[in-house]
C-alpha cells in the first residue's frame, strides 16, 4: 500500500465549509424558484459564520499540514477573519443589489463563497503551487462575477478585460515559479527559504522573482500593473468591485507578504529596491488620477490603486512593524471600502445609472444618515483621525521612518494630503450642494443597514481602539519572522 | 539517436510555433498550434515523461484546440486583418519592452546551469504510477482544490451563457 | 547508429508493415462483411457477383475508387482539403501498434536475445505502458480529420456535418473514457498488454466484472466512431454525406478505409479490454482474438441494420446526461467495491 500522509481537515476547514456552502446553495438553487436570492444569501452568511467559529482554532495551531504544503498559523487566521468580513460584508450588500437588478442568480453566491475559499487556500499556502491554485480559483470566480450582471454591457466588457489581463499575469507568475522551480528544485517556500539562505542566487531565480512580484502586482493593482483597474471596478456589479478591491486585494498581498518574506527574505535587498519604486508611482498615479475623475467607481478605484500603493510602502518597510501596520492597513481598508462601495450600490439604483459623483448632490438632506455613514467612509480613505484609515496610515507610515526610506514617507504623506481633496469633494457634494432635479428617496433593505451599519462601527472602533487590533496584527505576523 | 530526435522536434516545434504567429488564416493558426502542442508531446516522451505526453495531446492537442477549431468554424473568421496601425510611440514602446523581455528571457536561459537532475525513471516504476502517487499523497490537497476551481469555471459558463436567454 | 540496431530496426519495420497489411485486409473484408450482412438483414443478396460468394468485392472496389475522377472542389481550401482524409486513416491505424493480438510468436530460437530487446516476440507492435491513454490521445487527434474536412470542403453540408462529428466526438470521448476507468481500475494497468493478462481465465473477463462499463463502453464506442445510430455526421437525409460530400475517388476511399479501421479497432479494443483480448483455450490466441473482434464488427453490423438513426439532440443529450453520470456511477461503485475488497478480502 502507497502510505498517504497525514490529513489535517482543520487546518483548512474555514475554506471547507465555505466550499460545502457554496455547493448547498448550488443544491438549493435547483429547487427553490421564487426567492432564491434571499435563500442564497442566508445560506452564505451561515456559511461564512460557521467558518468564522472554525477559523479560531487555526491562531495557535502555527503548524504545517498536507505534506507541508499548508500553514496553519496566526498570519492565516488574521487573514481569514478578513477575508470572512469581506464576504460576509459583500453577501449583504449585494441581497439588495441583487433584488432591484432583477438578477435571480443564486450562482452569484456560489461564486462568491468559493473565490472567498480560493482566497483562504492563497493565504494559507505554504507552496507555490497552493498559492496558484488558489489565486485562479479566487480569479476565476472573479472573472465571472464580474460580468455577471446581464443588461449592461460594460459589466462584460470588463470579465473580458479582467480575464485578458488576468490570464496574462497568471502566466507570468507560472513563469516565474518555473524559474525558481528551475533554480531552487522545488516550490515548497521553507525548501526555497533554505536555498536563498544557502547564497546561491542564480539570476534565473531574481529572474523568477521578478516574474512573480509582476504577477502579485498586477492582482493588488500596483502601477504599472494597474491598468486594468479602473474599468473593470467601473464595469464590475458594485457589490463584486467591492469584493475585488478588499478580498483579492488582500488575499493577493497577504500571498505577496507570504512568500516574499518567509521564502525570499535573502533576496529583500533586490526586491524592496523594486517595491520602493512600484511603491513611489503608484502612490502618486493612483492619486493624481483620481483627482480627474467623475464616475465614483472609477474615483475608488484610483483610490484603491493609491492605497495599494500605501500598503507597498508597508512591505518595503519590512520586518514585524512594517508587516504588522500592513495587514492592520488591510483591516481597515476592508471595513472602510466595503461600506464606501456599499453606499455607491445603494446610491447607484437600478442599471447603475447614478454613479456619477453629481449624483451625491444633496444625499444628506435626502438620507442624512446615510449621508453621514459615507461621510466616515470617506474620511477613513483619507487618513482623518479618529478613523481606523488615520491610524493604518499612521502605522505604515511610522514605520517606514524607522527603516529610513523617509522619501517615501514624505510622497506618501503629501499624496494623502491631494487624496483629501477628491475624498471631501464628495462630503462636499452631499452637504453643500443641491441636486439638480428632486430626486426619490432610496429604499433599504434591512441586509443592506446591517451591513453597513458593521462596516462603519467597524471603522470607528478600530479608529479609536486600535491597540488591541495593533497587537493582534503585530502577533500574526510572528510566523513568517 | 536522441539528439537527432531532439534537434528534429525542435525544428517542428519552434517552426510551427512560428506559423502560429506570421500566419493571417486563423485555421492556419490552429493546425500549426496543434502540431506545436504535438511537438511538446514528442518532447516529454524524450523525458521519459510519457504520462505526461499523452496528457498533454488528449488535453491539449485534442480537447483545447478543438474547442478553437469550432468556435473559428462556427464563427467563420476567415482571415484577420490587423487594424491599420501607425507605428506611433506605443507601437515602438511594445516592441521595446517585447525585446527587453525576449533579451533578458535569452540571457536567464544562457545563464542556466541545471542542478543534477534525478532521472525520472525509477526500476521497476513506470512514470505514470510516479506521478500517481505524488499526486494523491503530496499534492492532494492542490489537486482537490482544482476541483473548486473547475467547479467555478463550469458554473461560471454556465451562468454567463444561460442569462443572455 | 551502430551497426548491431540495423536488423532488428528491419525487423521491426517488417512487423509494422505485415500488421498494417493484415488490418488493411482486414478493413478491405469488413466492408464486405457490412454489405453482405445488411443484404442478409434485409433480405437480400448483396455483392456476390465479383469472385465466389464476391469475395473479390473489395478489390473491385479498391480499383474503382483509384479509377474514378479526382475532383478538387475549386472553393476548397486546398491543403487543409488534401490533409484531412490523410488523418482520418493515419489516426484509425496508428492505435492497432498497442493492441496485442497473440501472446507471443514464437521466434525466440530464430532472433535470440534480440528479440526480447525489441519486443519483436511479443504479439503486439509496441507494449507501451500508457496503452490505452495513446489510443485516447490519437482517436482525440482523429476529430480533426473529420472537422477539417467539412470546414475545407467550403460546402454548408460539409461543414455542419464536420461539426456535428467532431461535438459529437468530444461528447462521447468523456462516456468513452470513464466506461473505461473501471476496468484500468481492476487492472492496474494502461498497458493494453498487462489488461489481457489479467483476464487469464474465462470468469475474469472484464465482461463480468465490469457489465456495465461494457454496455457504456459499446454505446459510447458506437458513437465515437460514428456507427448507427449515432451516424449523424454523414446522415444523407439532413446533410447528403456529411463531411464526405465534396470528396471523391481516392479521397473519399481513404475516409472510407478509416471509418471501416475505426470500426474494427472499436471491435479490437472491446476485445482486448472486456473480453480477454487472446485469450482462449485450444486454438492459438490469434484465432481467439480475430474471432472476438470480428464478433463484434458484425455486432456494429447487426446493430446498423436493427436501428434507426437517432434524432441529433437526443444524441448530444444521451451523451451528457445520461452516459457521463451513469460513467461516474460505475466509477465509484467500482473504486469503493475495489477498496473495500482490498481492504478485507485480499
Amino acid at each position: 500500500m502507497i502510505p498517504i500522509p497525514a490529513i489535517n481537515l482543520g487546518s483548512i476547514l474555514p475554506a471547507l465549509i465555505l466550499c460545502a456552502a457554496g455547493l448547498v446553495v448550488l443544491a438549493v438553487g435547483l429547487f427553490v424558484r421564487r426567492g432564491a436570492v434571499t435563500v442564497a444569501a442566508l445560506i452564505s452568511l451561515v456559511g461564512i459564520v460557521l467558518a468564522f467559529m472554525t477559523n479560531s482554532p487555526l491562531r495557535a495551531l502555527n503548524a504545517e499540514a498536507f505534506s507541508g504544503l499548508v500553514a496553519a498559523d496566526s498570519f492565516c487566521w488574521f487573514l481569514n477573519i478578513l477575508i470572512l468580513i469581506a464576504v460576509g460584508l459583500t453577501v449583504l450588500i449585494s441581497a439588495k443589489y441583487l433584488a432591484d437588478e432583477g438578477m435571480a442568480l443564486p450562482e452569484y453566491f456560489v461564486l462568491l463563497l468559493f473565490c472567498a475559499a480560493g482566497m483562504m487556500f492563497m493565504v494559507s499556502g505554504n507552496h507555490i503551487l497552493v498559492i496558484f491554485i488558489g489565486l485562479e480559483t479566487l480569479s476565476i470566480s472573479v472573472y465571472v462575477l464580474a460580468g455577471i450582471h446581464p443588461a449592461i454591457p460594460r459589466s462584460q466588457e470588463s470579465a473580458l478585460k479582467y480575464l485578458l489581463l488576468g490570464a496574462f499575469s497568471s502566466g507570468l507568475f507560472l513563469y516565474g515559479a518555473a524559474l525558481l522551480y528551475g533554480s531552487a528544485g522545488s516550490l515548497a517556500l521553507p525548501a526555497l527559504a533554505k536555498y536563498f539562505q544557502a547564497g546561491s542566487t542564480s539570476l534565473m531565480a531574481k529572474a523568477g522573482m521578478g516574474l512573480l512580484l509582476i504577477g502579485f502586482g498586477f492582482k493588488v493593482a500596483a502601477v504599472p500593473f494597474h491598468m486594468w483597474t479602473p474599468d473593470v471596478y467601473e464595469g464590475a456589479p458594485t457589490p463584486i468591485t467591492a469584493f475585488m478591491s478588499v478580498g483579492v486585494k488582500a488575499a493577493a498581498f497577504a500571498a505577496f507578504v507570504r512568500v516574499f518574506f518567509d521564502s525570499l527574505a535573502a533576496l529583500q535587498v533586490n526586491w524592496s529596491q523594486i517595491l520602493w519604486v512600484l511603491a513611489l508611482v503608484t502612490m502618486i498615479l493612483g492619486n493624481l488620477a483620481a483627482l480627474v475623475q467623475d464616475n465614483i467607481k472609477r474615483m475608488l478605484a484610483y483610490s484603491s490603486i493609491a492605497h495599494a500603493g500605501y500598503i507597498l510602502v508597508g512591505m518595503v518597510a519590512g520586518h514585524t512593524e512594517g508587516t504588522s501596520a500592513l495587514l492592520y492597513y488591510l483591516l481597515a481598508y476592508t471595513f472602510t471600502n466595503m461600506g464606501a462601495f456599499g453606499v455607491v450600490a445603494l446610491v447607484g439604483r437600478k442599471g447603475e445609472a447614478n454613479n456619477m459623483i453629481d449624483d451625491y448632490r444633496g444625499l444628506a438632506k435626502l438620507h442624512p444618515l446615510l449621508a453621514v455613514t459615507m461621510a466616515i467612509f470617506l474620511f477613513s480613505l483619507a487618513g482623518v483621525p479618529p478613523t481606523a484609515g488615520f491610524v493604518g496610515k499612521f502605522t505604515i507610515f511610522s514605520a517606514a521612518v524607522k527603516e529610513g526610506y523617509v522619501g517615501l514617507v514624505i510622497v506618501g504623506v503629501l499624496t494623502s494630503a491631494i487624496s483629501v481633496y477628491y475624498y471631501f469633494r464628495v462630503v462636499m457634494k452631499m452637504y453643500m450642494e443641491a441636486p439638480a432635479t428632486e430626486p426619490q428617496a432610496l429604499h433599504f433593505g434591512p441586509a443592506v443597514v446591517v451591513g453597513l451599519l458593521i462596516a462603519a462601527v467597524g471603522v470607528l472602533y478600530i479608529g479609536i481602539f486600535p491597540i488591541t487590533y495593533l497587537d493582534l496584527a503585530a502577533k500574526s505576523v510572528m510566523p513568517l519572522f | 539517436m536522441e539528439t537527432l530526435m531532439f534537434y528534429i522536434l525542435s525544428v517542428v516545434t519552434v517552426g510551427s510555433a512560428v506559423f502560429v504567429v506570421l500566419l493571417r488564416r486563423p485555421v492556419y493558426n490552429v493546425l500549426f498550434m496543434i502540431l506545436t502542442m504535438i511537438g511538446l508531446a514528442g518532447f516529454f516522451i524524450l523525458l521519459r515523461a510519457e504520462f505526461v505526453a499523452m496528457v498533454q495531446l488528449i488535453v491539449y492537442a485534442g480537447a483545447i484546440m478543438v474547442l478553437f477549431l469550432f468556435v473559428i468554424m462556427l464563427l467563420n473568421i476567415d482571415q484577420i486583418r490587423p487594424p491599420v496601425q501607425a507605428r506611433d510611440i506605443r507601437w515602438w514602446a511594445g516592441a521595446l519592452i517585447a525585446f527587453a523581455l525576449f533579451g533578458l528571457i535569452l540571457v536567464v536561459i544562457k545563464g542556466i546551469v541545471l542542478p543534477a537532475m534525478e532521472t525520472a525513471v525509477v526500476a521497476g516504476q513506470s512514470n505514470t504510477e510516479l506521478v500517481a502517487k505524488e499526486l494523491f499523497t503530496t499534492y492532494l490537497l492542490p489537486f482537490e482544490i482544482a476541483s473548486v476551481l473547475l467547479l467555478a469555471a463550469i458554473i461560471g459558463t454556465v451562468v454567463l451563457i444561460r442569462k443572455q436567454s | 547508429m551502430d551497426q548491431g540496431l540495423v536488423i532488428p530496426a528491419l525487423l521491426v519495420v517488417v512487423k509494422v508493415l505485415l500488421l498494417l497489411g493484415a488490418v488493411l485486409t482486414f478493413v478491405a473484408y469488413a466492408t464486405l462483411l457490412e454489405r453482405r450482412v445488411l443484404g442478409f438483414i434485409q433480405v437480400r443478396l448483396g455483392p456476390n457477383r465479383v469472385g465466389p460468394w464476391g469475395l473479390l468485392q473489395p478489390l473491385a472496389d479498391g480499383a474503382k475508387l483509384l479509377l474514378k475522377e479526382e475532383v478538387t472542389v475549386s472553393q476548397a481550401t486546398k491543403p487543409v482539403y488534401l490533409v484531412a482524409p490523410l488523418i482520418v486513416v493515419v489516426c484509425a491505424l496508428v492505435p492497432f501498434g498497442v493492441i496485442p493480438f497473440a501472446k507471443g510468436l514464437g521466434l525466440e530460437s530464430i532472433l535470440g536475445p534480440m528479440a526480447d530487446r525489441f519486443s519483436l516476440n511479443t504479439g503486439v507492435i509496441s507494449d507501451v505502458n500508457v496503452g490505452i491513454l495513446l489510443i485516447f490521445a490519437i482517436s482525440s487527434l482523429g476529430a480533426y480529420g473529420v472537422l477539417l474536412g467539412g470546414w475545407s470542403s467550403n460546402n454548408k453540408y460539409s461543414l455542419l456535418g464536420g461539426v456535428r462529428a467532431g461535438a459529437q466526438m468530444i461528447s462521447y470521448e468523456l462516456a468513452l473514457s470513464l466506461s473505461v476507468l473501471g476496468v484500468l481500475l481492476l487492472a492496474g494497468s494502461l498497458s493494453l498488454v498487462d489488461i489481457v493478462e489479467a483476464q487469464d481465465k474465462v470468469w475474469k473477463w472484464y465482461i463480468f466484472r465490469q457489465p456495465l462499463g461494457f454496455l457504456l463502453f459499446l454505446i459510447a464506442g458506437a458513437a465515437e466512431i460514428g456507427r448507427t445510430p449515432f451516424d449523424l455526421l454523414e446522415c444523407e437525409n439532413e446533410l447528403v454525406a456529411g463531411y464526405q460530400t465534396e470528396y471523391s475517388s481516392m479521397k473519399f476511399g481513404l475516409f472510407y478505409l478509416g471509418e471501416y479501421a475505426h470500426l474494427l479497432f472499436l471491435s479490437a479494443l472491446v476485445t482486448t479490454l472486456f473480453l480477454g483480448g487472446w485469450q482462449g483455450p485450444i486454438l492459438p490466441p490469434a484465432v481467439w482474438f480475430l474471432g472476438k473482434m470480428f464478433l463484434f464488427a458484425f455486432f456494429f453490423i447487426w446493430v446498423r441494420g436493427t436501428y434507426p438513426r437517432l434524432r441529433y439532440d437526443r444524441v448530444m443529450k444521451f451523451g451528457w446526461k445520461v452516459l457521463l453520470p451513469v460513467g461516474l456511477f460505475n466509477v465509484m461503485v467500482t473504486a469503493l467495491v475495489y477498496t473495500i475488497y482490498l481492504q478485507h478480502g485480499g
